[in-house]
């Protein structure tokens, strides 16, 4: 191996090119680090987004040799091709500039999945006792560490071809709800999942599962919400309607 | 996709499946039998029963190939989601009409 990376970022907006630097290789560095040099040695003008830097906050996520990936987290060592990185902007989003995406959509989209956890009770009832081993709280479980990194969404098929899909991180966040027994909203979530543009619109390519950094299963979450709202269609529990989107 | 077409879809796939079975059943016995055209006339001509079974299967058909054409053009035209629903149903219309049109052809005495 060369002691040098060949590193192509993308610059610009919608329109762009990609620009080459060389940086230099070193033990056990992430995108990220590469990003990160680059920005600060060789071109202060490059804008990217990154916070926490150890997989938690979701905020890094970038395309890596045409793959959608959360940098912090991907060895350079892992993800290179002959020596080359190439690193773009998250796919299905409009880009700011450079590696920096407007999310904006992508957390509209979790709000008109009823993302938001809505109590039924106050501070001042009990704390209602769920059962840790209960099938709903397991389902719960199963999906609950979505850090938002956008990268299922960069990567799913059903997103890039219909505007209106909420996708899957939005979807798999509802599926959650759906399964919290202190979650009083779940008429509106179901409807709102269950309309055009939800849950039913997933091809189940699995792309977010094989993509997702935390190792989820969103197609199973969407599958759960298939299952669950035709059901509840079926018993006149909600209603279906055209658009899922607000707005 | 919403749910109610969800549904439709699928229902109307598990109602197919085993009406292709009994279709490609009765194309292989046919063939195999050597029967000709005048002999499977003979046997559908008047027959409720045929008759009953490929004008559900047709529906079925309609209805299914419908809604997959919906998400197809809902995802790869122009068109937007009211306008490709139309251009389903239209779609479904016709493939309904030509299928009852078969139908009656055979089974009409």
């Amino acid at each position: 191996m060369t002691s040098e990376l060949k590193v192509s970022l993308w610059r610009g907006g919608a329109s762009g090119h990609y620009q080459v630097f060389a940086v230099p290789l070193r033990e056990n560095q992430t995108v990220l680090d590469v990003v990160t040099y680059v920005q600060r040695h060789l071109d202060p003008t490059l804008a990217y987004r990154f916070a926490c830097r150890v997989g938690v906050c979701g905020s890094c996520a970038m395309t890596v040799n045409g793959r959608p990936r959360w940098t912090c987290r991907s060895r350079v060592s892992k993800v290179v091709e002959d020596g080359s990185l190439e690193i773009g902007p998250l796919e299905n989003l409009p880009v700011i500039k450079d590696l920096a995406t407007d999310m904006t959509v992508f957390f509209e989209k979790w709000r008109d999945a009823k993302g938001v956890f809505t109590p039924t009770r106050t501070r001042h009832d009990d704390i209602e006792a769920i059962a840790p081993g209960s099938p709903a709280r397991l389902a719960a479980d199963a999906a609950i560490e979505c850090i938002n990194c956008g990268v299922c969404y960069a990567a799913c098929d059903t997103v890039r071809w219909n505007e209106n899909y909420l996708g899957p991180a939005a979807l798999n966040r509802a599926w959650t709800l759906v399964n919290d027994g202190r979650d009083g909203a779940n008429a509106a979530r179901l409807e709102a999942v269950a309309s055009g543009g939800g849950c039913h619109a997933c091809h189940s390519h699995q792309s977010c599962t094989e993509h997702c950094p935390q190792a989820l299963n969103p197609t199973a979450s969407i599958a759960g919400l298939k299952r669950r709202t035709v059901r509840a269609w079926l018993t006149g529990e909600i209603k279906s309607r055209k658009a899922g989107r607000a707005g | 996709m919403n749910v109610s077409l969800y549904v439709w879809q699928r229902a109307t796939a598990v109602a197919m499946a085993p009406m292709i079975v009994v279709h490609v059943a009765v194309i292989f016995y046919a063939t195999r039998h050597g029967i000709t055209a005048a002999d499977i006339l003979a046997r559908t001509r008047g027959s409720v029963g045929w008759g009953a079974f490929y004008a559900a299967f047709v529906l079925a058909v309609s209805i299914h190939a419908g809604i997959g054409i919906r998400t197809i053009l809902d995802e790869w035209s122009p068109l937007d989601d009211r306008h490709a629903g139309i251009a389903a149903a239209v779609f479904g219309l016709a493939l309904f009409g030509l299928g009852m049109r078969a139908i009656a052809a055979v089974v009409m005495p």
